[in-house]
């Protein structure tokens, strides 16, 4: 079954007048007719630049918002329509805006939101209890929400989130502004859930270790539009993006620019680290570094993999122009 | 059925004819409301002494009108008094099931509204069941007292007809000035900063029905007999109540007209609430 389908989705804000023009207003298209399948239990990462259409394409997804024109069910159901019956379905967290009552404790957000959602006292216990064991939320159950930080605060809009077990959970920038240690947990948190439970999963992200970690799906969104589908090796392919290999050479050396489908990029320490980029569908790094070795002593070496930002901005600009 | 749906519809019957029923996701927001409350007793009582004084210099400013004269649109100071009981008590009322509707524009910039189309709850039960303001049972006070007080210096023909008219005539009030909330709400959605605005008639409208409607300009009666009635929250039926001749020609027994009035109110509020969503969501209007 499909969990999110969408059919020529677009919407069109108006805004005020224009200025020069008085009888025309400004038209502004955040999604045009897009066209997106996820199915049960695949992780999605939606990205895009702010502004290119994702918080509009989520509000439409859970019906905040009606489409202009385009179809769009959400695990089966019209957003609008069957509205209340999606929300019993499916789980958001928006990253800026809270689910809990911030002069509460955290355990009587939990058990306010189990009663929205009608849980069974019996099923209320034991789903809470999971969820606090396995987010570690046991230390702040009974701190108000305004009073805990933002790592722990988000772990709890998680839980508040799949409190009513959802078979979708919507993720809108769900590690903005937390520290290393809270994103990899709240990562972690996340993958179980799926293995666990099948929850499916779409997110909303500008930090691409969520991508890399999570996701095994990727759409770019770029003007409202889809500017790619397929994974994350694909879009790397989709944009030729290059590995690079570093080398650290055991005297300072001249800058190796004459090695076979590598490309010099830059010299550090008067050539004692040199930095070459080479595509993985032409060459090897073993070739290269072996062409490496034949012109120097090679005392230590990394491979970085490319840049995901990087690999965004390129396709905004293949798709711009 | 695959097992994760049959398990659905079944905690959805256990939920249905659970006991606690329907009205559970709103208790149990209404109970933690409460609690958040008590649990600041200073304040909460300076916020009850507040409002009752507040209330009381209201009820001043009418004495201190009629030491000047015996009689104002027909109406003595006791008359006046169940005038005033009687509104106040009504608003008071509404003012703590449904006052914070006038949150709504800040609902809607810290994105709560988004909050709520996240819930299996009608978005309106949810906006007012969303706060309950105990504070302003202190209002409530002040209208009760004002009430009873007029109840009991005015020379009523107490009768069966008499209770029943003054029952339907709170219960109108309240469902009156709890639409005019409502309707506030739903226009609030449009005026980005128009709490000026539909505070104006909200509050105005509450002013105005602890007067006698007799004194108003054509224009005031035609906006607040008609299009937002507070007129039959309390002036009419205490017409009716004390056999005083009616308003503008109209009968005495204009008076028992309140539900009409009340079902009106309503309705405006309902279309207005219904609009102003379909505002919100993008869907023109």
């Amino acid at each position: 079954m499909n969990v999110i389908e969408t059919e020529g989705l677009t919407r069109v804000f108006t805004g005020r007048p224009d200025p020069k023009n008085k009888l025309r207003r400004r038209r502004h298209v955040a999604v045009d007719r897009l066209d997106l399948t996820v199915e049960a239990g695949e992780s999605v990462g939606y990205i895009g630049a702010n502004g290119a259409g994702k918080s509009t394409t989520i509000k439409m997804l859970v019906g905040i918002l009606v489409p202009t024109s385009g179809a769009v069910t959400t695990v089966g159901l019209h957003p609008l329509k069957q509205r209340r019956a999606l929300a019993r379905r499916i789980g958001v967290v928006f990253g800026q805006r809270s689910q809990l009552w911030w002069d509460l404790p955290v355990r009587e957000s939990f058990s306010i939101l189990s009663a929205i959602h009608s849980l069974s006292a019996a099923d209320e216990r034991s789903r809470t209890a999971e969820l606090v064991d396995t987010l570690e939320m046991g230390g702040f159950l009974g701190t108000p929400v305004r009073q805990l930080s933002l790592g722990q605060r988000m772990r709890a809009e998680v839980a508040a989130a799949l409190l009513h077990r959802p078979e979708l959970l919507i993720l809108d920038e769900p590690t903005i502004g937390l520290d290393v240690l809270s994103k990899q947990r709240l990562r972690e948190f996340l993958v179980t859930q799926r293995r666990e439970h099948g929850t499916t999963l779409l997110l909303t992200t500008h930090d691409m270790g969520d991508v890399e970690r999570l996701c095994d799906r990727i759409l770019v969104v770029d003007h409202g539009r889809l500017a790619f589908d397929g994974t994350l090796d694909g879009l790397g392919r989709t944009v030729g993006a290059r590995r690079e290999l570093v080398v650290d050479l055991a005297t300072a050396s001249p800058d190796l620019v004459d090695v076979a489908g590598a490309e010099h990029v830059r010299s550090e320490s008067d050539g004692l680290r040199q930095r070459l980029a080479f595509d993985p569908q032409r060459t090897t790094a073993a070739r290269v570094l072996a062409a490496v070795s034949e012109r120097a002593e090679v005392v230590d070496l990394s491979i970085t993999e490319p840049d995901i930002e990087d690999v965004v901005r390129e396709i905004y600009r293949a798709t711009r122009r | 059925m695959a097992e994760p749906e049959r398990n659905r519809r079944l905690s959805h019957w256990q939920a249905l004819v659970d006991t606690r029923g329907r009205f559970r996701a709103y208790r149990a927001v209404l109970a933690s409301r409460g609690r958040s409350q008590a649990s600041h007793r200073a304040s909460f009582r300076m916020d009850l002494v507040g409002a009752v004084l507040v209330g009381t210099i209201e009820f001043t400013e009418l004495w201190v009108l009629y030491s000047a004269t015996d009689q104002i649109g027909g109406f003595t100071l006791a008359q006046i008094m169940l005038v005033f009981g009687l509104s106040d008590l009504a608003f008071s009322l509404a003012d703590l099931a449904a006052g914070h509707c006038d949150n709504l524009p800040v609902y809607v910039r810290a994105g709560t509204l988004d909050v709520f189309f996240l819930r299996p709850q009608p978005l309106l039960a949810q906006l007012m069941t969303s706060d309950l303001s105990l504070r302003r049972i202190g209002r409530c006070l002040v209208g009760a007292t004002a009430l009873t007080v007029g109840l009991v210096i005015n020379d009523i023909d107490w009768s069966v007809g008499t209770v029943g008219l003054l029952l339907l005539a709170l219960v109108c009030g309240f469902v009156i000035f709890t639409a005019q909330f409502v309707t506030a709400a739903g226009l609030q959605f449009f005026l980005v900063n128009g709490a000026e605005m539909t505070n104006a008639f909200v509050y105005g409208g509450r002013y105005a029905a602890t007067q006698p409607a007799s004194v108003w300009p054509r224009g005031l009666l035609v906006v607040f007999a008609g299009v937002f009635p507070v007129a039959f929250a309390a002036y009419l039926p205490v017409s009716t109540l004390l056999g005083m001749p009616g308003l503008a020609g109209l009968p005495t027994w204009l008076g028992w007209c309140a539900p009409v009035a009340a079902l009106w109110a309503v309705v405006v509020a309902g279309l207005c609430w219904r609009w102003g969503l379909r505002h919100y969501r993008g869907a023109g209007g």
